[in-house]
């Protein structure tokens, strides 16, 4: 599928199911519209009947020759490639389970509006995951990873550190029996910082592979939906430790963490937020929109989208143009050369099928979004249960299960979108959900012209 | 002269692919063979 759009003064076309990108001149990029494998196929080398009389505002010669080239690319495999992925979708069913999320803590120590573990407990009672529980986590990661010797272990909550006893517990006793096993655990975290101190930070930048710091941005901003139970400024309590965690890895070379915002109505111009972020040293960014009922006040909504188009473009023409003071944003990144194999992009995430996520009480489900809904509880660590039959749906819930997605040209870099925010917003894990599909369309120009921007200014040194 | 190609891999990460051995947005993430 060939989809082609307008983006910081370039004309982009990408193939998606061969992954080309191409930039092109206005007679190219306009020629398209005509163009397609079965009509390369009718005429060949030989340019079209007609199709200079459709193009009047371009030379003959240039749209002859502009047709050659364009053959080229569809001879060379660059151009109206044909979706042939279907059949690799039996691929990696029986998917050893190899990544989790581990809900140490659903308590919280701050009152986020916006949080869908609904401000920590998940709905349910606020309870910490005794280390007991931990440690059959890892457990069950050694024995559900098969062959796999990486695996990937994600303290989350709630908020983690309010079982910090349990987050060394069970990082520690993994440590202790990893190499007899031939494993090789990566452990992660994503807190709000409240409870950083020189001894967790120095633990975590010992331990952990990834952080991700929970921060919306501006003073403002942030205090306005990140509460704090005493009513002080989240934000003055927050930033110093992050600056301070971030200083221990960055000081080491390392830019393995991210400051992660998230956005809502009430911040629809969060270019600022994430500016604001920058100025505070923090270089891997982030900044997401909210997941939440939409009847919230704060809730995204279709008639948001042009704003926030608006705004991406904004944030775009801003990272494009900065000569210093440079910084990453994770959604307008994309890896063209050195991304994952076709078979990954069918299912992305990994969710219920390689990836799951546990409860403080041991229960199982298929990701921390899915957490706390009786449905899609998969098992328990501690009676051993764990539902084959749940971890076979999501197996087979792929581009080619989803509905609408085999027809969009963003299928393999969004993979099919999040399951969790497909059954929350739609009640079907393979009907993804509208809104969050044109926001990942979206997202995806501003990345895609970004690399472009790289490659030609690259060339052009 | 009217088209620049700034990256076709799809296809053959597919016939070569699938090791799932990655780590668990998928476009920024790496192939970790």
């Amino acid at each position: 599928m060939v989809h082609k759009f307008k983006q910081l003064g370039y004309n982009i076309v990408i193939d998606s199911d061969s992954n080309a990108v191409h930039v092109m001149d206005d007679c190219a990029f306009d020629m398209l519209d005509r163009l397609s494998a079965a009509v390369f196929e009718v005429n060949g080398a030989n340019v079209p009947a007609n199709l200079a009389e459709d193009f009047p505002e371009y030379a003959k010669e240039d749209v002859a020759e502009t047709y050659g080239e364009l053959y080229k690319l569809y001879k060379d495999g660059q151009l109206f490639t044909e979706d042939d992925y279907e059949k690799y979708s039996e691929t990696m069913v029986k998917s050893p389970v190899k990544s989790m999320c581990l809900n140490v803590a659903h308590d919280c120590n701050l009152r986020c509006e916006y949080c869908f573990a609904q401000t920590g407990d998940f709905g349910g009672e606020r309870c910490i995951m005794p280390p007991e529980i931990g440690k059959k986590a890892i457990d069950f990661l050694i024995e559900k990873s098969a062959n796999r010797e990486n695996i990937e272990l994600d303290f989350f909550g709630g908020e983690p550190l309010m079982a910090w006893d349990t987050v060394k517990a069970t990082v520690d006793y993994a440590r202790s029996i990893e190499k007899q096993h031939g494993k090789n655990f990566r452990f992660t975290i994503t807190t709000n910082g409240v409870l950083l101190d020189d001894e967790k930070i120095d633990y975590i930048n010992r331990e952990m592979v990834n952080v991700v710091l929970s921060l919306d941005g501006r003073r403002e901003t942030t205090d306005r939906i990140r509460k704090t139970l005493n009513g002080k400024s989240a934000y003055d309590v927050i930033v110093p430790k992050f600056q301070k965690l971030v200083k221990g890895r960055t000081q080491k070379g390392r830019t393995d963490y991210y400051v992660r915002a998230t956005f809502t109505k009430y911040n629809l111009d969060f270019t600022e937020d994430v500016l604001h972020m920058r100025g505070l040293g923090f270089e891997q960014l982030s900044a997401e929109p909210v997941v939440t009922d939409e009847k919230e006040p704060f809730a995204i909504t279709q008639a948001d989208l042009p704003r926030i188009y608006s705004e991406y473009d904004k944030l775009c023409e801003v990272m494009a143009n900065r000569t210093e003071d440079k910084f990453n944003f994770f959604h307008f990144m994309v890896d063209l050369d050195q991304g994952p194999c076709a078979i990954k992009r069918l299912r992305g995430c990994g969710c219920g099928n390689d990836y799951v996520a546990v409860d403080p009480h041991g229960n199982i489900f298929p990701c921390h979004q899915f957490v706390g809904i009786e449905k899609w509880k998969m098992g328990n660590l501690i009676d051993g249960t764990f539902n084959d039959d749940i971890k076979s749906y999501f197996a087979k819930t792929h581009l080619y299960s989803k509905e609408g997605c085999r027809d969009c040209w963003a299928k393999f870099y969004c993979s099919g979108g999040c399951n969790a925010n497909s059954f929350i917003y739609e009640g079907d894990c393979r009907k993804p959900h509208k809104l969050s599909c044109e926001l990942m369309r979206k997202r995806l120009e501003c990345a895609l012209a970004l690399a472009v921007d790289k490659a030609v200014k690259s060339q052009n040194e | 002269k009217h088209v620049v190609t700034i990256n076709a891999n799809l296809k053959k990460s597919a016939e070569n692919g699938g090791c799932g051995k990655c780590t668990s947005t998928v476009a920024n993430q790496k192939c970790e063979s």
